[in-house]
Parts: C-alpha cells; structure tokens; sequence
C-alpha cells in the first residue's frame, strides 16, 4: 500500500516533468509526426474493425429487443447514443491500451534497457525531452480521433445490419438519430473523455516504460503492468467522467 | 601539459544505499593520455565512470573535470559539460530506431544548426575514421557486436570531445575486433587529441595501448603505474590480475560456510574440498 | 525537409479522424438542425408537464421552432414553469395554444404549439396563456375504465 502511494508519487512527479520538457518537442513537430504513426496509424486497422463488429453487434441485439415493442426505427439511436457516449470512447481506448500503450512501454522500457537513454544523457539531450515527450503527446493527440474513427464505424456497422440487411426504414433509422443526439451533450462530452483517456493511458505507458527495471523480466512486466493499469484505470475514469457529465441532463 | 590534470579524484566515496561502492579514491589525469581503470567485475569502475559524467553524485570528496568540481554544477552548466565528453556504453547503446548514419549524425543535429550536407559530410568523415563508411544506410541490428561498437565510437566522436569514456570497450569482441578498437582508441586519442578513460578488465590489449593504469579493488586504489611499471610489479594483486591467476588476494571462492557443512559430510582429511575447488577453478 | 511515406500516412490518419468528427457532429448528432443564431424566450405556466425534459423540442405543424431551456416549480401558482427558446424566424401569435404532447405511445415528449389569429406577436420574454397539461396514463386509464364501466351498465340488459 505503502508501495503503491509512492510509486503514484514518482509517476505525478514524472509527468509532471514530461509537461515541463515538453515545449522544445513542439517546436519539432516531426518528433511528433513519427510518433502519432506509431501510436496512432498503426492501431487504425484494430480500432476499425472492432468499432464495425460492435456496431453490428449493437444494430442486432438493438433490433431483437426494440422490436418487441415496436419501435425498431429508434435502433439507430441506441447504437449512436451507445457508441458515442460510452463504447467508442471507452473501447477505442482499452484497443489502445494494449496496442500503443504496450509498445510505448516496450519500447521505452527497452531503451533504457539497453542503455540508450543513459547514452542519450550523456550527449547532452535529455531523454525526457527527447524521447518521452514526443510519445506522450503523439498519443494523447491520436487517442480522440481514433475514438471518433470507432464510433462512426459503429454507426456504419449498426446502420448495414438494420437497415441493409434487416430492412429498418432508413430515413428513420437517421432522423431518429439525429434527432436524439446532441452535439454538445453526447458528442462533445464523448470526444472529451477521449481526450482524458489518451492522457491517462500514454501517461501510464510512459511511466510504466520509463519505469520500467533493465532487465527482460522488467519490461516484460512493465508492459503487463501497463495494460492492466490503464484497463482499470479507464474503467473508473469512465465512471467518474460519466457521472459528472450526464448528472441530471436526461 | 602534464602538470594541468583533466580530471582529479579528492578522496571519492560513494555508496548504493548502505553498500559502499568507492571508499576513499585518489586519481589524477593528464591530458592527451590514454589511462585504463582496472579491477574485478563489481568493484565500482563504471561507477568511476558516471561520476565523471555527473549521472550520479559522490556521498564525499570531489571530481574535478578541466577545472570544474562536477557534481557543484547546474543542469544547463552540466550538459555543456557534457557536450564535450563522449562515452562508448559497453554494448555500444545505439538508437536502434535509427540507422547508422542518423545515429552518427544525432548529436551533430540535436546540437548544431550545420546545415544538412555538412552533417552528412562529417558523419562520413566519422564513419571513414573507424572504417564503416560503406555501412552508413545499416540499422544497428543489422551490425555485428564490433561493428556496432565502431558505430558507437564514431557516433561518441561526433562533436570532437576532448575526453572519451570507454566502457568495457573489449567486451564480448572476437580477437581482431578487439584489436581493432584497441587500435582506433589509440589512434584517435592521438589525432584528435582527446584523453581517454578505459574501463576494462582486458589487461593484455590495455597494456599495449594505455599510458597509464589504475588498478581498483573493493573501492580503493591498490596499484597504479605505467605498463612498464605494472608488468613488473610485486604487488600481489596486480600480479594476479595480469597473469590470470585463479586464486590470490581476490579468492576464487565467494564467501561461504565450510564447503563440507554446506554438503552435511563429516571430513576426516581437509585436504579433501580444497582439491575439488581447484579442479573447478582450471575448468 | 524531407517528405517521407510516413508522413503521408500521418496526414491521412489526422484527416481522417477530424473526417470522423464531423460526421459526428453533422450526421449523427444535431448540429445542424437547431442552432439558432438570433433567439427569443417565452414562458409557458403548465398544470402537469407529464415526462417533458430539458432539450425537449418545441413543435408547430411538426416543424421544430424552439427547444426547452428551462422547467421549474412556481411556489405562487403551484404549477411549472417551462422556458423555451424559440428561433426569431418563427413569431406566433398572442392566442397561441402549447400543449404538452407525445411523439407515439411511449415516445418522447414535446411541447406543440398552437397559433391562434391574434393580430399581435408575443415578444420576448412574453408568457403564453394558453396552456394543456401532458396527458398522465393513469388519469387516461381511469377515465377509459370509468367510461367502459359504465358502457357496460347501459348495455348489460340487451344481452
């Protein structure tokens, strides 16, 4: 327990560090550029495909209950407001954890490993500013869009299983849609947990990685650690954002 | 210039925790010289290393590196400092996202504002010196281990430093790579010249090329001279040390309880485990 | 400085993903339907508000004119005072009639309105007088099984 308190210490401290550090990366935005492809494009196949299989999944479970009651056409507006409230931003997240923030860790941890950041300190540049930096904030910066790639994936997948194959009317499966879903509600507030969790997910890998002990076993379970972490930790965000955002709305 | 010193040691202690690591270190370095550090594994050379460099702090006394006392600077004071040292890390520590000419040519950039075909001119320049010119689109894994120390010392030259760290430089080498490098610190110790600081316990290829040897045992300084001197001398440890005997001041054995209460026998004759241990030790 | 395939793909990612934003915003969402650049307010006092939510559309003919801003409980008169905004395109007269009503049988609820042909616009701020509560299933259910009741009564002798 003792343990843990500390180690959360070090890691405030060392973001804390990374935020300070991180101007001079901005003035070379291509530090950044490589590392919103690594982070970012590389996880794009993973978050396309899971966002379509969730929404088809949604569209179809949608229907089955929806239509007992006779209003299938609201289907559009379960798999949106499901999507874009909760799912995306929380599922594109969790896919992200384990595609881009374990090979943050990863790569970090192993760096370091192999005494790459003790040599780039000896160089006189600091690997915080150098190495760091730039991943933490090529994630940060990718999380949001990804998530927004996922839900309208969703959408998509929802609206070929009801509406293409099981024959929903398609003006309403949109005008019900959009009819519920408003944009400062539901998709500002969807894009804005995005944004928390990409902070709190490249923060951890980051840590994790930098963290991490020189050995094979160390960055191995850095990287488990990494997962595991930001696996919880989007999961209790996501209830804490949840509750202060929709308190009382609707 | 052999009365200005580079770099001098007052009286270093240092400690990991509770453990003493240095306890009481005199050396001085003169410039344009290439001085070997020697001692067992785990008898704090490396640490030698990094205090010079400021990554860690001395628990008493002082280094000074050309005229300033190291762990008294600031951080901006410190990695001006460092710009004009190079390391050689002990599995050469290449950025292996990067290629071999990018590696060479990092510090030129993160450094300098050279213009790109000057930097390009120079890292072939640095690459010519320890002969991989033709390796510069390779990436680091794509390098054996003496090559990738190669490619670690041109990248260490980059900016012209005027003292060179070697961590255990021979380490893992076949004989002609370590030759080599034996060579190219030599050699570029003089054309550039830097002074170099050796951390080895290769004490065959350092006698060859050095000026000057420390020998470090249990954080003290127990002998020190010129290759001349060391071959020569009586001092037990130093003997040891350069003609590989297996037991001496450094015991083979690390402490234990009686090896035959370890085995639960009772010996009659304690000649016995002593026979044993030896045969071990030749293997 | 040097373009590189990795760029490329960068680009794409990041165009892609503000691509995405906007169909959420413009597609899913309701940005473009109600935003209003010039509003008015008006007030409407009800007896019963039924399931009416903030962000409730305001309707005439179908077409939405204004959304709920505001519900609360009056402590002079007892009853709820729902605020709307309604878009300045749309005036309506003095007489206008506000209903609260439901969209289906278990759809959301809005309020529709009514225009009457008064000569003069309400302005902003202005309260509509004329109001009818939403419709409470248990008072529709009562009245339904009351009036069966007594169908009943009056047919049971024929039989």
């Amino acid at each position: 327990m003792v343990d843990s308190i500390w180690r959360l210490g070090c890691a405030a401290h060392f973001i804390l560090l990374v935020l300070l550090k991180s101007v001079p990366g901005f003035l070379r935005f291509r530090l950044i550029t490589r590392e919103i492809y690594y982070a970012g494009v590389l996880s794009l196949i993973i978050i396309l495909v899971s966002g379509l299989f969730v929404g088809m999944v949604l569209g179809l479970q949608g229907y089955e209950t929806l239509q007992k009651f006779g209003s299938e056409s609201a289907v559009g507006t379960l798999v949106a407001l499901s999507l874009v409230r909760e799912l995306g931003p929380v599922i594109a997240a969790l896919l992200f954890a384990s595609r881009a923030g374990s090979a943050i860790t990863a790569e970090i941890g192993l760096m370091k490993a192999t005494e790459q950041l003790a040599a780039m300190g000896m160089m006189a540049v600091d690997p915080i500013a150098r190495i760091v930096a730039p991943r933490f904030w090529g994630g940060v910066f990718s999380m949001p869009l990804l998530a927004a790639m996922f839900s309208v994936m969703g959408v998509f997948g929802g609206y070929l299983v009801t509406v293409v194959f099981i024959g929903v009317d398609e003006g309403s499966f949109w005008s019900q849609m959009q009819s519920s879903v408003d944009f400062r509600y539901d998709i500002v507030n969807g894009v804005i947990k995005s944004c928390f969790f990409g902070v709190v997910v490249t923060a951890i890998a980051v840590f994790e990685g930098f963290d991490a002990p020189p050995t094979a076993a160390g960055v191995s379970g850095a990287t488990t650690r990494t997962v595991v972490t930001s696996s919880l930790a989007i999961l209790g965000l996501d209830f804490v954002l949840t509750a202060f955002m929709f308190r009382g709305v609707s | 210039m052999a009365t200005d010193p580079l770099i001098e040691f007052r009286n270093v202690n240092f400690s990991y925790g509770t453990r003493p690591i240095l306890k009481g270190v005199d050396m001085s370095m003169s410039r344009g010289q290439v001085i070997a550090i020697m001692g067992g594994s785990g008898s704090g050379k490396t640490t030698l290393l990094r205090l010079i460099g400021g990554e860690v702090r001395p628990s008493a006394g002082s280094v000074t590196v050309a005229g300033q006392v190291v762990h008294e600077l600031g951080r901006n004071e410190l990695f001006k400092l460092r710009r004009k040292m190079g390391m050689l890390f002990q599995f050469g520590a290449l950025f292996t996202d990067l290629s071999v000419f990018d590696n060479v040519a990092f510090q030129m950039r993160e450094h300098t504002n050279l213009p790109e075909s000057m930097i390009r001119d120079l890292v072939l320049m640095k690459l010519h010196a320890v002969g991989l010119r033709g390796a510069h689109q390779l990436m680091p894994a794509q390098l054996s281990g003496g090559m990738a120390r190669r490619v670690a010392l041109a990248r260490s030259i980059a900016l012209d430093p005027m003292l060179m760290m070697f961590d255990e430089p021979f380490t893992g080498l076949d004989p002609i790579s370590l030759s080599v490098i034996g060579g190219l610190i030599r050699r570029l110790t003089d054309t550039l010249g830097m002074t170099s600081i050796l951390v080895t316990h290769d004490i065959q290829e350092s006698l060859r090329i050095v000026d000057y040897i420390y020998f470090l045992a249990d954080g003290v300084i127990v002998a020190h001279g010129t290759p001349d001197e060391v071959r020569e001398s009586k001092v037990p440890f130093v003997h040891q040390f350069v003609h590989g005997e297996t037991d001496g001041p450094v015991p083979f054995h690390y402490q234990a309880q009686a090896y035959s209460q370890d085995l639960g026998i009772r010996v009659e004759s304690s000649i016995q485990p002593e026979i044993i241990s030896m045969n071990t030790g030749n293997n | 400085m040097q373009r590189t395939m990795m760029d490329f793909w960068v680009g794409l990612f990041v165009m892609v993903g503000i691509g995405a934003l906007l169909f959420l915003g413009l597609k899913v969402g309701n940005l473009t339907e109600f935003q209003p650049e010039q509003s008015y307010v008006l007030v409407g006092n009800f007896e019963n508000i039924g399931g009416l939510k903030v962000r409730a559309p305001v309707k005439s003919a179908g077409v939405v004119v204004g959304r709920v801003t505001d519900i609360q409980f009056s402590v002079k008169t007892y009853d709820a005072v729902v605020t709307m905004r309604m878009d300045t395109h749309y005036q309506f007269p003095k007489d206008t009639f506000a209903s609260i009503l439901t969209s289906g049988l278990l759809g959301e609820q809005y309020i529709g309105l009514l225009p009457g042909g008064d000569e003069e616009m309400l302005k902003d701020g202005e309260k509509i007088m004329k109001t009818n509560s939403a419709m409470v299933l248990e008072d529709m259910i009562g009245r339904f099984l009351f009036d069966k009741a007594s169908e009943k009564k009056n047919s049971d002798p024929e039989i």
